[in-house]
């Protein structure tokens, strides 16, 4: 009863800040107070939160390395912008259509990329993720199609803050259910132990294809979003820098936290944003960040372990600060 | 007959890149086998060694041997030195986090080489070295060089590795690191030095890339990298005679490619291989297979 209790407390309280957060954000567009500028970075962040945590099922509770979520992300954003540019319908209907198809097309590469990862495992399967994603862009420059190496250009600009920020939570909802389920203890199983796991009954290869396939789905939904947000589609932008840079949002979260991931995402591309006006200096700055922040992690200090130590004083001080009135 | 020619030269061309494959496999291959990491940096090393090579040669007015050297040392040491900064701390962490850690460094390398040296690709200084015609066949003098050099580079490692006292110890912290210092070997020495040579082997890729392409730029390290690491996992990443073996396929078959099929395919292919290849065998050609403990 207790139990229960506090998980739909927990349930309305992310609920809360969910809609809060979305309140906020609405307001201070529509009055003017963040800036069309902002809110492109506002949206490009979303983007890279619903990529991190589709990924974060398959290398953080799989285990599993994974550097081609790039090209999931380019077989969605491709699909669903053929399909807008194409049909004729109101965007009301269009849209979800091309972000449901350009998923469900992504799903499946996500299947038959999933079963390499039956037989390998560990840096075997990165690297064939590697080679998956390669292909894919390699693909993608070479069809007459996709407009080749001079990308796909005209796709409608569908994707607002609304739809950003939507989108993107109902993929952190559902994966958040879907790895509270049965289905999610059964992945975490198969991460601490797959002989364990198998031992009491659970299908491994039915579970490690099931989390590809989730995974990529998800990516093609948010390269969707991304498509419509660009309105250009370049085979470059999704070479494998691209998966690295999502993997390191999703390591720099902690792996097995979407609270940690969205952190690190919002984090992560802010700084990267506000590096900017560094101009050439951006990216060594950026990079001896990401080296720190790595060695601190290795020293126990994160932003969990700061904000404990904070909290940590704040009681300490109103402990003595009660004492001293006691007295 | 032409068909034939047309064959043997395209298999030459693809000997002449695999063994710059090979060269910077056999770096990944060796850091792979002792520390268990993918060193993304050292594609950047590769460019590392081209821009010394080509400072050496144009600022400094070396001779071409003399610029090889300097280039190997200056690289050799910066491995060092990466390896002591960047990866020494996470060695008892997650693996996952020495990667990123790597990737960071590779990046920090790309940018501070772009900053110094600014976007614009650089000409390498050519060399003059007159082909060699057998029966037809023209072989260039770098083709030439590049085959004799990293030949004799690999010969001299496998002896190295097989019967130097330094040699025995890295294959030992290679199989068991924690037994390794238990017999009285310095793991971190060995470490180290197995970052300086991969590092200088990496170096020689480079120069000997530059050569062949003659020009140089900050980001020329990432695709060569890249390839020469799926050579290494080809091979059978960890087995330094696999490094050699799948660095010559790979470049054989992106020549024969790009001789026959589509030069926009090449890569396509050799990633297609690759994959072909762990499904079919999972540790690599000449990786052997562990089968999990129960």
């Amino acid at each position: 009863m207790i139990k229960k209790f506090k998980k739909s407390s927990e349930a309305t309280q992310a609920a809360i800040v969910f809609v809060a957060t979305f309140i906020i954000l609405f307001a201070g567009i529509q009055l003017g107070l963040i800036s069309s500028y902002q809110t492109g970075i506002i949206i490009s962040v979303l983007i890279n939160i619903s990529l991190a945590v589709s990924l974060s099922l398959v290398t953080g509770y799989l285990g599993e390395l994974a550097l081609g979520h790039a090209g999931f992300m380019a077989i969605g954003a491709y699909t669903a912008g053929l399909i807008t540019l194409n049909i004729n319908l109101s965007p009301m209907i269009a849209f979800p259509f091309a972000l449901l198809i350009g998923g469900l097309i992504t799903g499946l590469m996500g299947i038959i990329i999933g079963i390499p990862a039956l037989r390998l495992r560990g840096d075997y399967l990165g690297i064939i993720t590697l080679g998956f994603g390669e292909i894919i862009r390699i693909i993608l420059n070479n069809l007459t199609i996709t407009g080749g190496p001079k990308g796909l250009s005209g796709i409608p600009k569908y994707t607002n803050f609304i739809w950003a920020y939507w989108v993107t939570t109902i993929i952190v909802i559902v994966i958040f259910l879907l790895m509270n389920s049965r289905h999610g203890r059964a992945i975490n199983a198969i991460r601490e132990n797959e002989i364990a796991a198998e031992s009491v009954g659970i299908p491994v290869a039915y579970y490690k294809t099931f989390a590809f396939a989730v995974s990529a789905f998800f990516a093609g939904i948010s390269g969707g979003l991304y498509a419509h947000y660009l309105t250009q589609l370049y085979p470059k932008k999704f070479d494998f820098l691209y998966s690295i840079e999502i993997l390191v949002i999703v390591v720099l979260g902690g792996m097995k936290s979407l609270k940690g991931t969205i952190i690190a995402a919002i984090i992560l591309g802010f700084a990267s944003e506000y590096l900017r006006r560094y101009a050439e200096y951006r990216m060594i700055i950026y990079s001896m960040l990401l080296i720190a922040i790595i060695l601190l992690k290795t020293k126990g200090i994160t932003l969990k372990s700061i904000k404990e130590m904070i909290l940590k004083t704040l009681k300490k001080n109103k402990e003595t600060s009660t004492i001293e009135g006691s007295e | 007959m032409d068909g034939i020619l047309n064959f043997l030269q395209q298999l030459i061309n693809g000997l002449h890149i695999g063994s710059i494959y090979a060269l910077i496999a056999l770096g990944y291959t060796m850091v792979y086998g002792i520390v268990k990491l993918i060193n993304f940096a050292h594609g950047d090393i590769m460019m590392m060694g081209a821009y010394f090579a080509f400072i050496g040669l144009t600022m400094i007015g070396m001779p071409l041997w003399l610029a090889i050297i300097f280039s190997m040392i200056l690289c050799a040491i910066a491995g060092v030195i990466i390896e002591k900064i960047a990866y020494k701390p996470l060695r008892s962490a997650p693996r996952i986090w020495a990667l990123i850690s790597a990737i960071g460094v590779s990046f920090f390398l790309e940018n501070l080489f772009l900053l110094i040296f600014k976007p614009d690709p650089k000409p390498f200084p050519p060399m003059n070295i007159k082909p060699i015609r057998i029966a037809g066949l023209q072989i260039s003098g770098i083709t030439i060089i590049t085959l004799l050099l990293s030949f004799a580079i690999m010969i001299g490692l496998d002896i190295f590795i097989k019967s130097t006292r330094t040699g025995k110890a890295m294959r030992a912290a290679s199989e068991d690191q924690g037994a390794a210092s238990l017999m009285g070997i310095s793991v971190n020495k060995t470490i180290s030095i197995t970052f300086a040579i991969g590092s200088a082997l990496g170096a020689l890729g480079g120069i000997l890339f530059a050569v062949a392409y003659p020009q140089i730029d900050p980001y020329m390290g990432v695709m060569p990298g890249l390839k020469a690491f799926v050579a290494a996992v080809l091979g059978g990443i960890g087995i330094i005679p696999g490094a050699m073996l799948g660095g010559f396929l790979l470049g054989i078959a992106e020549s024969l490619t790009k001789g026959y099929l589509s030069t926009r395919w090449a890569d396509a292919v050799v990633f297609g291989i690759l994959i072909v290849v762990l499904l079919v065998k999972p540790s690599g050609i000449l990786g052997k297979n562990t089968s999990e403990k129960v």
